[in-house]
C-alpha cells in the first residue's frame, strides 16, 4: 500500500490533537495512511520574508533531510501555517545552488540537503491523488442538511507561488463539503485574515476578527466552520468567549478542522468534537463518534 | 517605548529595499493594497502610505504602527497590479529594528496567565516576528 511521509506538526501533537487523530484515521481508511517522519522538529511557524535570511531556512531544511533519509522526495502536512513555511523554504533553496552549498556547508553536522524534496498539503493530495469519487464512495454518514462554511485564511492560498488554490476564490473546501452531501456555505470572509499570531499582544484585534467572519458565516447559514490551520482554529474558537461577554447575544459558531467532518462522515475517530456541535445536530448516526 | 529609540543608519532606505528585495518604486498609488487589507483600523498609515512614505524617503514611515500589526497574511501581495511584495517591505522595516535588538515584544511583560493560554504556535511565530 502506498503510504504518505507525514510532518505533523508541534500543534498537532498539543493543543490540535484532534486534528492529527481525524487525520490519521480518514487517510487509513482512504488507504493512503500517514506515516510520521523521524526525528522531525519545528518547521520555524513564519517564513522569513528577508532575502539575505538563510539561517531560519534551516529548521524546515532539516526536516527535508529527514525525508530523503527516509527515502522519499515529499513531505505531507495538514497544517496551513507548516505547510506554508516548509513550501516557502523549498522554493527558496531547491534549485538555488549558492544557497543550498552555504546551508549544507554550514550543517556539517547532517548529509548534504539535495534539494528536492517537494511540500504538499492534505487537502492537495486529498484532492489529487485521492478524489472527491472516492472521498464520497467511503462515506458511511452522508452530511445531509448541515452547512457548512470552509475557512481557508492565508496560508493555503498565499502568495500565490505557494497557494493550493486560487487565492480569491478556492474551491478545494468546498468540493470536499459537496463529496460529504453536506451545504457548502459562500461568504465573503472565507480567505481573509483571523489575525494570525497578533493574538498575542493585539489579542482584541482577534476578537473584532472573529466577530466578523463568524457573523458572515452566520448570516450565509453556517451550522459550522471548518479551518486547516491550529492557529486560525485557536483564534476563532477561543476568542468566542470574549465576544460573549462583549456581545451578550452572541451565539457561538462551533469551528473545527476539515479532517473532523471527514472523520464524521466516514465514521471513524474524530478527536474532540465542538460540543454546540453535538448539541444541536443530529446529521446521520455519525456526529459524537469517537468523541473524548 | 524601543521604537522610539532606532538608530538612523546609513543606507537606511536602500537596506529596506535590499532585505525585501522590492523595487519601492514600481508602485503607482492605486491603493488595492488599503482596499483589501483588513487591518487597516488599527493601522496609523495605509499600506499605500507606508510605500508612499518609503519612496519620499520619509522618516515618519519609519516610525508607524502599520509595520508591526501586519500579520503577513499577503492580502496586497496577491492583488498588486504592480507586483510589489508590501508584506516583504513590512518584514523589511520591521528586520530594521530587530538588527539593532529593538525588540517590539517581551515575554517579560507577559503574566504567566497570558502566556498558558495561548498556544505555542502564536508565541512562536510572535516573537519570530517581533523580536530580533
Amino acid at each position: 500500500m502506498d503510504r504518505l511521509t507525514y510532518f505533523p506538526g508541534c500543534s498537532l501533537k498539543d493543543e490540535a490533537k484532534e486534528f492529527e487523530i481525524s487525520a490519521m484515521a480518514v487517510m487509513k481508511v482512504l488507504e493512503l495512511p500517514l506515516v510520521e517522519i523521524e526525528r522531525w522538529n519545528c518547521c520555524g511557524t513564519v517564513f522569513s520574508l528577508t532575502e539575505d535570511d538563510l539561517m531560519h531556512q534551516l529548521a524546515s531544511i532539516r526536516n527535508f533531510i529527514r525525508v530523503q533519509e527516509a527515502g522519499s522526495d515529499e513531505i505531507v502536512t495538514s497544517c496551513a501555517m507548516c505547510y506554508n513555511t516548509l513550501k516557502r523554504s523549498s522554493l527558496f533553496v531547491n534549485h538555488a545552488e549558492e544557497r543550498l552549498e552555504k546551508i549544507n556547508a554550514f550543517m556539517d553536522e547532517e548529509v548534504a540537503y539535495e534539494g528536492k524534496v517537494e511540500v504538499r498539503h492534505l487537502l492537495e493530495i486529498i484532492r489529487d491523488r485521492i478524489g472527491w469519487e472516492k472521498v464520497e464512495e467511503a462515506m458511511i454518514y452522508p452530511l445531509e442538511g448541515l452547512s457548512v462554511a470552509p475557512y481557508y485564511g492565508c496560508m493555503l492560498l498565499r502568495p500565490r507561488q505557494v497557494g493550493i488554490d486560487d487565492p480569491d476564490n478556492p474551491t478545494i473546501m468546498r468540493d470536499l463539503i459537496d463529496a460529504l452531501w453536506a451545504t457548502p456555505v459562500e461568504y465573503a470572509f472565507q480567505a481573509e485574515c483571523c489575525g494570525s499570531y497578533q493574538v498575542v499582544d493585539h489579542r482584541e484585534l482577534i476578537v473584532e476578527r472573529t466577530h466578523r467572519i463568524l457573523s458572515s458565516a452566520r448570516r450565509a447559514g453556517a451550522d459550522v466552520v471548518v479551518t486547516s490551520c491550529p492557529l486560525c482554529q485557536y483564534n476563532l474558537r477561543e476568542t468566542q468567549s470574549e465576544l460573549k461577554e462583549k456581545i451578550p447575544t452572541y451565539e457561538e459558531m462551533p469551528v473545527m478542522y476539515f479532517t473532523q467532518l471527514m472523520a464524521v462522515a466516514l465514521d471513524v475517530d474524530s478527536g474532540e468534537l465542538p460540543g454546540p456541535l453535538l448539541a444541536r445536530f443530529s446529521v446521520g448516526e455519525g456526529v459524537g463518534k469517537g468523541e473524548g | 517605548m524601543a521604537r522610539k529609540e532606532l538608530e538612523i543608519i546609513e543606507g537606511l532606505w536602500e537596506k529596506v529595499e535590499e532585505l525585501s528585495g522590492q523595487n519601492i518604486f514600481a508602485c503607482y498609488q492605486c491603493g488595492m493594497c488599503s482596499a483589501g487589507c483588513p487591518f487597516t483600523d488599527e493601522m496609523d498609515m495605509l499600506p499605500n502610505q507606508v510605500i508612499r512614505g518609503l519612496q519620499l524617503r520619509d522618516w515618519n514611515t519609519m516610525d508607524c504602527s502599520a509595520m508591526w500589526i501586519c500579520a503577513s497574511c499577503f492580502s496586497c501581495q496577491v492583488r498588486c497590479p504592480k507586483g510589489v511584495d508590501l508584506a516583504k517591505l513590512m518584514e523589511a522595516m520591521r528586520q530594521i529594528y530587530l538588527r539593532q535588538q529593538l525588540d517590539h515584544v517581551s515575554i517579560d511583560d507577559m503574566t504567566p496567565e497570558q502566556i498558558s493560554k495561548l498556544p505555542q504556535i502564536a508565541l512562536v511565530a510572535n516573537f519570530r516576528k517581533k523580536t530580533g
